[in-house]
């Protein structure tokens, strides 16, 4: 039986990987999974200089989902690459590095340093947090900006390129071609859906940023649909994620046409989800007799 | 620095099912929830667990501060308020039924550091349950001076004849009811009470007074916060609290409650 999958010349053991944001940089998951089982540990988006991120409360839970407006928080390119990715250099996983900016040059910078890694296997692009003012997102609403990010960071990347796109556009086919015509060698999505919630006692936003980014179960059926278009509008491989804790949710995304899907907030879950949805995976292709992954992907059609 | 509160816990989290052994109502809103698990060999005062409702819909395991280890009987005791959907689903749980938890959690009270001391253990409204193992803790250590509870209710008492077993324990009520009308600090003020140390946890307007109430009397205070979690483990971000200084981990002036708290030395956190 064959779990193995390839994207951009990569591959990688199985399709299951960590969505980026949830998962750290795996060091605060490694009590309870082993990560050398994982397809890749995706790593919390990374910028040139730390990030304080929003104000709290940053989490509100919703039904069927979560919101959360962290605000992109991280400690900089500096300390993870000393520390973050020195930690995984102990594991036999695929490292895909989230990176994030306020402009072109600020991704650029995170880019080149990441150029001169051996331990990451590829980059991904955040241009879809819906929690920042400057940047991210505003590269992935307005395909011209996406067209020009996507360009600028395939001239001076080293390893291959994923754009990580957004579900808060109208035309995810639009921004999944975009992408691919720019360079993308690879595409992930969906990211969280921008959302609300208030707290009717106190008269106020839930969260300190007003909106969120909705993630969970709640947005499964939107995040296929949208790894559905994309997957067919483009020839490039997909990552599908959106709502998956377990390997049925992993196979909609699958057969939606994913190559790979990653898990967010279900690791909040059940911290065990995502070796449960490999070995899921593999006991489904057992017994529905498949023996190749690949004849999986985008059987749905 | 003299100060600084509990180093990380080395023990490994885990998510496990634990039973439900007794649970009672004993104040309004307020449950005494006894559950059977391992981890309680590894608890600690001022740790917590999270405890996940058992409903799909509700995603996010709720953090409940531990009141009480019993390593002999193989429990961990969690007083606790129900006030959403998630603690109101464990209110009605009963004996014998099974709940998953993930723990333990978070770094506890550096109890060494009332030795040779005396020492305030405050705690507010529903911030008091994990005053009481801290205490248990103190008087097994038996190295503290002097130890005296100042618990804070609205009105209702609850877990208070549990700490006089221990301690000497005063109460203040905001409705005069019981004790010192008002606050733990009006205790304070009250009984002209003196301490070099203070742990504490409660709402975040006592926790602000006893901290400028320690900084001009030269009491060392070690104070814990709570925030909105999601993941608890201190990967997703979720629940920082504002530091004086840049933190080791996160290389700003935010610090992951769940993880490198939620037991601060009050000087390190902007509350």
């Amino acid at each position: 039986m064959n779990t193995k999958v390839k994207i951009a010349g990569v591959e990688f053991k199985n399709p299951v990987m960590t969505a980026s944001g949830t998962f750290g940089s795996g060091m605060e998951y490694s009590d309870f999974v082993d990560l050398s089982k994982l397809g890749a540990v995706v790593t919390k988006g990374v910028a040139a200089k730390p990030w304080a991120g929003n104000d709290t409360p940053r989490i509100a839970e919703t039904y069927g989902g979560m919101l959360n407006a962290i605000g992109l928080q991280n400690p900089g390119i500096d300390t993870f690459i000393e520390r973050d990715l020195a930690f995984l250099k102990d594991y036999d996983t695929k490292v895909i590095v989230n990176v994030c900016g306020k402009t072109v040059e600020e991704y650029l910078e995170v880019v080149e340093r990441l150029g001169h890694e051996k331990r990451v296997d590829l980059l991904e692009i955040n241009v879809s947090c819906p929690n920042v003012k400057e940047g991210a997102i505003a590269f992935g609403q307005d395909p011209k900006a996406l067209s020009h990010i996507t360009k600028e960071i395939k001239k001076k990347a080293v390893q291959p390129v994923i754009m990580k796109l957004s579900p808060n556009v109208t035309d995810i086919a639009l921004m999944a071609k975009t992408a691919e015509e720019a360079g993308a060698d690879a595409i992930s999505l969906i990211n969280t859906i921008t959302g609300m919630k208030i707290d009717i006692y106190r008269k106020k936003f839930a969260l300190a940023n007003k909106t969120g980014g909705l993630s969970g179960p709640a947005i499964k059926p939107v995040a296929v649909r949208m790894v559905y278009q994309a997957a067919h509008a483009v020839s490039i491989p997909v990552i599908g994620m959106g709502g998956i804790g377990n390997a049925e949710d992993a196979l909609e995304f699958i057969m939606a046409g994913a190559t790979a899907v990653a898990i967010g907030a279900m690791n909040f879950v059940n911290p065990y989800a995502t070796v449960e949805t490999i070995e899921g995976i593999e006991a489904f292709m057992k017994s529905q007799g498949v023996e190749d992954i690949g004849q999986l992907i985008g059987a749905v059609n | 620095m003299t100060g600084k509160a509990g180093e990380n816990s080395i023990m490994e989290k885990k998510k496990v099912t634990a039973i439900i052994r007794r649970q009672e109502q004993i104040a309004e809103d307020i449950y005494d929830l006894w559950l059977e698990t391992d981890l309680c060999m590894e608890a600690k005062a001022g740790q917590f667990v999270s405890v996940y409702p058992p409903d799909g819909a509700l995603l996010l395991p709720r953090p409940i501060s531990i009141c009480k280890i019993d390593k002999n009987a193989g429990l961990i005791r969690l007083v606790y308020r129900a006030v959403g959907n998630g603690t109101r689903i464990f209110s009605g749980m009963h004996s014998g039924h099974k709940l998953e938890i993930l723990g333990v959690l978070g770094n506890g009270f550096p109890i060494e550091k009332a030795d040779e001391k005396s020492v305030f253990v405050m705690g507010g409204g529903i911030g008091i349950p994990p005053m009481l193992q801290t205490v248990i803790s103190l008087q097994e250590r038996s190295k503290a001076k002097n130890i005296n509870a100042v618990l804070g209710y609205r009105n209702e008492r609850f877990l208070m004849d549990e700490f006089s077993m221990h301690c000497l324990a005063y109460a203040a009520t905001e409705d005069g009811s019981y004790g010192t009308k008002g606050n733990v600090m009006d205790v304070l003020r009250e009984h002209s009470l003196r301490a070099d140390v203070i742990f504490a946890c409660g709402p975040m307007p006592m926790l602000r007074a006893i901290k400028e109430f320690s900084a001009q009397n030269g009491i060392e205070a070690y104070i814990s916060l709570e925030e909105r979690m999601a993941c608890g483990v201190g990967a997703c971000l979720g629940c920082v609290c504002k530091t004086k200084e840049i933190d080791a981990h996160s290389k700003v002036n935010n610090s992951r409650i769940c993880t490198d708290g939620p037991v601060y030395y009050a000087p390190d956190v902007e509350i």
